[in-house]
């Protein structure tokens, strides 16, 4: 058994806190864009019109059966194509993190629009056609009346997916950043411990989402058993290959 | 678009690109199916020892189960391949960073057997936990009748197990083991960090050689929808197959 050094973890702290920091920047966009855009996709699903829903399940379907890697690759390569076409300007340069950002976006939007279509569809259909009969609108009937009832019955799940999409922020290390794992990697050439580096970013991980998960779990005891019920339920119907979570 | 090139002598191992997009293929398939059979076993056993009145067999089933799903893939990839040779004793990792990876040639591959080994060990105990859970939910789903009645009639508690729990529990688990089988075929392209020549690293590789990024992800991206519909595919036949008369839900399609 080598040596062991650990007071190179306390010498790399710096360049691990940066990492860390862009791992949670990473996170924190990636699940406020997933959830808004995962919104938008499983209402796109749900609609009667065939020209929302297909493309939206197309996209869904396509994204759910590659792995997480090959479509960080995907949109590693198209961001900078369509930037440039959307901008209209030549030789606009995409940095690598603009780029993942689009991919862990476009990613967590497909993985979240499963889990908000249970959720939708776990609200009894009562309940929109009520607030049409009141008058409301589409628009009106999702955001005052569906949408809220359903999100309350998502929470649980949501979080859980929100912890295997923090870890999955490790993925980034395929396009070079430096976020946590990327930054211990980069401190461990630098000072060739890398086993010592690699064991601190285990441990790390390991307490941030062992305490995260027994949040969820808290705050899942505490709620209303029928609400998860009626989501689980919902997404276990969707049948194989449909389930949240994995990269 | 130009799909031509795939059929162009690649720079290596005397193949076409369309022949590095097959062996990429091969080795995940490779590595997806040796993983699984860990991943299945061992995440059987821990899953039943979840769910048995014992407590230190339960203690430590579940801490394997929060130790191994609460670290990334990847941080476990890194792990197993950099970290667990240097602490192990010495002369077993000289062995395994010497010797062992020469044991056998690994066709069609630029890495050796010990990446590969590295890779399905990951993969394996990382999804054991997965099944773990999975199997576990399956056997709390039954009703605690169940049990009892077993018990009641003299069966012992592993006879209980393998006469009454566990024949009912595989079966309901069937979809959301079908799920952990693609999870694990996805994962699997995290062995490329590791040098893992797979599907997803072969796509790569070969838009770097062509500059063909387009088709060279099309083609992966494509043969990894058809192996999902496959999978799904086949699972339902067998779901159906071994369902039970009236009592493993049928519903939902």
């Amino acid at each position: 058994m080598g040596e062991f050094d650990f007071s190179i973890i306390v010498k790399s702290l710096p360049i691990l806190w940066s990492g860390l920091l862009l791992s949670l920047e990473l996170f924190g966009i990636a699940l406020v864009g997933g959830i808004f855009f995962g919104t938008l996709l499983a209402m796109a699903r749900l609609s009667s019109f065939k020209m929302l829903s297909y493309p939206a399940a197309g996209f869904v379907n396509l994204i759910r059966s590659i792995p997480f890697i090959m479509a960080i690759f995907w949109f590693y390569f198209l961001t900078p194509v369509l930037m440039q076409k959307l901008t209209g300007q030549q030789g606009e340069a995409v940095g690598p993190f603009t780029s993942a950002i689009v991919a862990f976006i476009m990613v967590e939007s497909a993985y979240y629009s499963e889990i908000i279509r249970a959720g939708i569809q776990s609200v009894p259909r009562g309940q929109p056609w009520a607030a049409y009969a009141l008058g409301l609108n589409y628009w009106q009937s999702m955001g005052y009346v569906v949408l809220p009832q359903a999100f309350r019955n998502m929470i649980p799940i949501m979080l859980t997916q929100a912890i295997i999409l923090f870890q999955d922020t490790s993925l980034v290390y395929v396009v070079g950043l430096k976020d946590f794992l990327g930054a211990a990697s980069k401190a461990g050439q630098l000072t060739g411990r890398i086993v010592e580096l690699y064991i601190f970013v285990a441990l790390v991980f390991l307490v941030i989402c062992f305490s995260a998960s027994k949040l969820v779990k808290y705050i899942q005891n505490h709620m209303d058993p029928t609400r998860q019920r009626a989501v689980t339920k919902d997404l276990t119907l969707n049948g194989p290959g449909f389930k949240p979570g994995g990269a | 678009m130009d799909w031509k090139f795939l059929l162009e002598q690649a720079p290596s191992g005397g193949m076409t690109y369309l022949g590095w997009m097959m062996s990429g293929l091969m080795w995940t398939m490779l590595v997806s199916i040796s993983a699984w059979i860990i991943a299945f076993v061992l995440g059987s056993i821990i899953g039943v020892l979840r769910t048995v009145p014992l407590k230190i067999p339960r203690l430590i089933a579940t801490t394997y189960v929060e130790i191994f799903r609460n670290i990334p893939l990847l941080v476990q990839m890194f792990l197993w391949y950099f970290v667990m040779p240097e602490i192990v004793p010495a002369e077993l990792g000289d062995w395994l960073k010497g010797t062992y990876p020469n044991l056998i040639t690994l066709p069609f591959a630029q890495f050796s057997l010990w990446e590969f080994t590295a890779a399905v060990l990951c993969l394996g105990l990382y999804t054991a936990s997965r099944v773990a859970e999975q199997v576990r939910a399956g056997i709390e789903s039954l009703p605690k009748g169940q049990t009892n009645a077993g018990l009641a009639m003299g069966f012992t508690l592993p006879q209980v197990y393998k006469y009454v729990l566990l024949p009912m529990a595989f079966r309901l688990i069937i979809p959301p083991m079908t799920s952990e089988f693609l999870t694990i075929f996805k994962n699997s392209s995290t062995a490329l960090t590791i040098g893992i020549l797979e599907l997803t690293a072969q796509s790569r590789q070969i838009s770097e050689y062509t500059f063909r990024t387009f088709e060279s992800f099309s083609v992966a991206t494509l043969i990894y929808i058809i192996i999902t519909l496959t999978v799904i595919f086949l699972m339902h036949l067998i779901e159906h197959k071994v369902a039970v008369p009236g009592y493993v839900s049928q519903g939902g399609h």
